[in-house]
């Protein structure tokens, strides 16, 4: 019963638009859950957020997403998540994983190198080596982080000299470099001032014509203003999921509706 | 997707990491396999306890107490020396001392910890000896008092720093909730941040008389060389690391006086063994209790 | 009553004390040194071969021994130490293997130079047969510079920041990765500090040498490593206490050319640690 299951929902993907399948997925610190049971899906070219109050496993979730959680050794992960229909756990390898969902931490992490070689620094890992088509690559994505203009004389100077809104965007252009399907945010505007933050958000919507992006987030409004649908989560539970617009006009549970008027979180 | 170089690097580091283990076990064994033999000529009781060590007189006497009493003189008086000194020094660098004084004193005692034993036995000869001859009235300052006076020195950077570590772990809390009630900052290091940093002083202790126990050059040079009983801190003494030191040249090699040396080397190496193996555990016991967060 | 202001000042007082005096014995040394040692520094002396049973001309051959030494006791040690530090840090999960190998570590640093000596002794120059020679004494002296190496080099790995590995991972690195382009690059500061320290450590120890490679009298410079040495701590020690009629002038001028090596070294050492402390990258 279950492989026929299993069959149709795998048929399902390839013919509709779900780019990511969660199933029944719990994500354990400690033996204790962060994440209960969570099933939804995530379509190609959206950007689904997540808004939540603190502890609601959101920012556990997303980390499952690319199996960073695995570098915790407290962690534990059950049920499934289907990247284009194979289990991200099982059928996928992990460093194959992470080149195709990337991620853009809360704060800036920029590693201790220049501009150049922060964005170079994935695809050299995958290995392409020709110094021309390294360049070429690294242009690209810096123009997609909608920060080259203000880069493009200083490549060789130490990423650490950028303003944090810089630094932020260098880092969204570090993950483009991959030429990842996926991208994933964690609460990447949090530590912005407003200007960088709408600049952050600019570029995530003219990622959206090819990538699929999450957008993990503590600003209800910010998801609000940026993703097509959006998703609920309370004490490790999915409440409720819908388009952006229903959720906010018309939700269906009145914890989100507490929420999202602010009555608690 | 693990390229051939990766995975043989990654095989290289692993062994690299136990080897560790590999090297003390050979250490043992090859102590074991020379030292094993002297007990097949002499009884490992009279060994221990024999008070005559007259390795190549006929026929040779192989007691090792004289010179186990003689490291034991020499290491008690190092530490009730090094041990007062040795934390009233951290207190004063860790808690008292002003920045621009704490970097001068913490680089002093660095620079006592780089200088190599054999240079410290020298010194000790040609200053202390003298000046411990001239001041007890003997016949010779070699004694094993100027080989504990020398030995404190050299283990003080050790007992020193761990010391300091431990007192830099103690919670500011403690310190200032103990402020806070009106104490005076030294009633606050010995009433509060002292009992608190016990572990590591006793730590820092055990490791102090590891270094001392394990010192050879400087003892050798310093403290006479008479493997005999000794009565007082003023007299002669033979320790353990000195008679290696000093014999092994003419030990013929296959011999029960060969064998005998490293038979001492085995007791060195159980000694401080359990001596570091229990400051390591008093160590990590001190650093869980105030889980630092590193 | 006394009152406690004045017990801590006089608590202070003697605190103070008590560390002047943890520390004179730096300053007797550096003193009786330089006093007596600097008359006997010449340019002959330094690069001289010794004569007359040692009781004339120089000490090069010495010099050289010890630097030679120390060059083979760092192509041993460095490299084991710091992937061994790397196997700890990096890869090494929290079970009994690793506190067991870390037990090892400890001990390793504790056991007593002379123990190290038979050791070498019994398995080098014995066992394996390479003779007294500059590389059963190498070999000895690494497996005792080991551990300094290794804990040395897990403190630089320690200081970089958890966030770079996890950015590294999150583009897709492998561990191997990660490790060799942004934790090692960040940590060589750190351990080239703490492995200069280590071999400054090595260079001045005798006990390891007395029976593995170490030589008193040999008028000519060492030719492969499968030859004895001079070398500047064993040389201290006989002319200190076992030859007759030596000019306290060369002996103090070797002692200063020992003691002036391991101080170039540390303040080496020192530098390092300072500049990159100012040039630091995050």
């Amino acid at each position: 019963m279950v492989d026929i299951q299993m069959t149709n929902d795998k048929l399902q993907m390839s013919n509709n638009n779900s780019k990511i399948k969660i199933q029944e997925l719990s994500v354990y610190y400690n033996s204790i859950a962060a994440v209960k049971k969570v099933s939804f899906e995530v379509k190609k070219n959206e950007i689904l957020g997540i808004i939540g109050p603190a502890n609601s496993g959101k920012t556990s979730f997303l980390r499952a997403v690319n199996r960073l959680n695995e570098l915790y050794p407290n962690s534990k992960n059950e049920g499934e998540i289907l990247l284009d229909g194979k289990n991200i756990f099982t059928e996928i390898d992990v460093q194959m994983l992470r080149k195709r969902v990337g991620i853009v931490f809360a704060l800036p992490l920029p590693l201790p190198m220049s501009i150049f070689d922060n964005v170079a620094y994935g695809p050299r890992l995958h290995g392409t080596t020709d110094k021309i088509k390294v360049a070429e690559i690294v242009e690209k994505s810096l123009r997609a982080a909608a920060i080259w203009d203000e880069v493009k004389d200083r490549l060789n100077t130490m990423a650490a000299k950028l303003s944090g809104g810089q630094q932020q965007r260098l880092c969204i252009a570090r993950t483009l470099a991959v030429e990842p399907e996926v991208i994933l945010y964690d609460e990447p505007c949090s530590g912005l001032d407003p200007i960088s933050t709408f600049k952050v958000e600019e570029a995530m919507r003219v990622l959206k014509k090819e990538y699929t992006q999450i957008l993990v987030t503590n600003n209800v409004k910010q998801s609000a203003r940026v993703s097509d649908r959006t998703a609920f989560f309370l004490m490790g539970e999915l409440i409720e999921i819908d388009e952006t617009k229903h959720l906010f006009t018309a939700p269906r549970d009145k914890r989100t509706e507490g929420y999202i008027t602010g009555r608690f979180g | 997707m693990k390229k051939l170089s990766e995975f043989i690097i990654e095989k290289l580091i692993f062994l690299s990491g136990i080897a560790s283990i590999l090297f003390v076990l050979l250490i043992l064994v090859f102590l074991l396999k020379e030292g094993l033999s002297l007990f097949r000529t002499v009884n490992p009781i009279d060994f221990i306890t024999g008070t005559n060590w007259y390795p190549i007189s006929d026929p040779p006497q192989f007691g090792i107490l004289p010179l186990i009493i003689g490291s034991l003189f020499v290491t008690f008086g190092a530490i009730v020396i090094a041990v007062p000194l040795g934390i009233a020094s951290a207190v004063y660098v860790a808690e008292v001392a002003p920045p621009w004084l704490r970097d001068f004193l913490k680089s002093g005692i660095e620079l006592l910890a780089a200088i190599p034993s054999i240079v410290l036995g020298f010194i000790g000869i040609i200053t202390l000896a003298p000046f411990l001859k001239s001041t007890f009235n003997l016949s010779s300052g070699l004694t094993a008092m100027a080989g504990s006076i020398m030995l404190a020195f050299m283990s003080m950077p050790t007992i020193v720093s761990i010391i300091e570590d431990s007192i830099a772990s103690v919670p500011k809390s403690y310190k200032e909730g103990s402020l806070a009630l009106g104490a005076t900052r030294w009633q606050t290091i010995y009433r509060v941040t002292l009992p608190a940093a016990s572990s590591g002083i006793l730590a820092a202790v055990m490791l102090g008389i590891g270094r001392v126990v394990g010192e050879t050059m400087a003892v050798l040079m310093i403290t006479g060389n008479a493997a005999v009983m000794p009565t007082s801190m003023l007299q002669p003494v033979r320790t353990l690391t000195a008679t290696i030191a000093a014999e092994m040249g003419e030990a013929v090699s296959g011999s029960p006086h060969y064998y005998s040396l490293f038979a001492i080397g085995i007791i060195l190496f159980i000694i401080s063994f359990a001596i570091n193996l229990s400051a390591d555990m008093f160590l990590h016991r001190s650093k869980k209790k105030f889980k630092v967060k590193r | 009553m006394i009152d406690s202001k004045v017990k801590e000042k006089i608590a202070f007082a003697i605190l103070l004390l008590a560390t002047i005096i943890v520390i004179a014995p730096v300053a007797l040394v550096l003193f009786v040194v330089l006093l007596n040692g600097l008359p006997a520094l010449s340019f002959e002396f330094i690069f001289g071969m010794p004569h007359d049973g040692m009781r004339s001309g120089g000490i090069f051959p010495t010099i050289v021994g010890t630097i030679f030494l120390t060059i083979g006791t760092a192509l041993f040690s460095i490299p084991f130490g710091i992937l061994a530090a790397i196997y700890l840090n990096e890869y090494a999960e929290r079970n009994w293997l690793t506190r067991v190998i870390e037990i090892a570590i400890v001990n390793l640093a504790g056991v007593p130079s002379i123990v190290y000596g038979l050791f070498g002794f019994s398995l080098f120059v014995a066992f394996l047969g390479f003779g007294s020679s500059i590389l059963a004494g190498s070999l000895t002296l690494s497996i005792m510079t080991l551990p300094v190496i290794i804990t040395a080099t897990r403190e630089a790995l320690s200081a970089v920041p958890r966030s770079f590995r996890e950015a590294s991972y999150s583009l897709g690195a492998s561990r191997w990765q990660t490790v060799r382009n942004v934790v090692l690059p960040n940590a060589i500061p750190g351990i080239l500090t703490g492995t200069i320290l280590g071999l400054s450590r090595a260079a001045g120890e005798t006990a390891p040498i007395l029976f593995t490679v170490a030589a008193f009298y040999l008028p000519k410079l060492p030719g492969s490593v499968y030859d004895q040495a001079m070398a500047l701590p064993y040389h201290i020690y006989v002319l200190s206490t076992q030859v007759p009629n030596v000019s306290p002038k060369i002996q103090y001028g070797t002692v200063l050319v020992l003691v002036g090596m391991i101080f170039i070294l540390n303040i080496f050492a020192s530098y390092i640690r300072m500049h990159f402390r100012r040039k630091k990258t995050w």
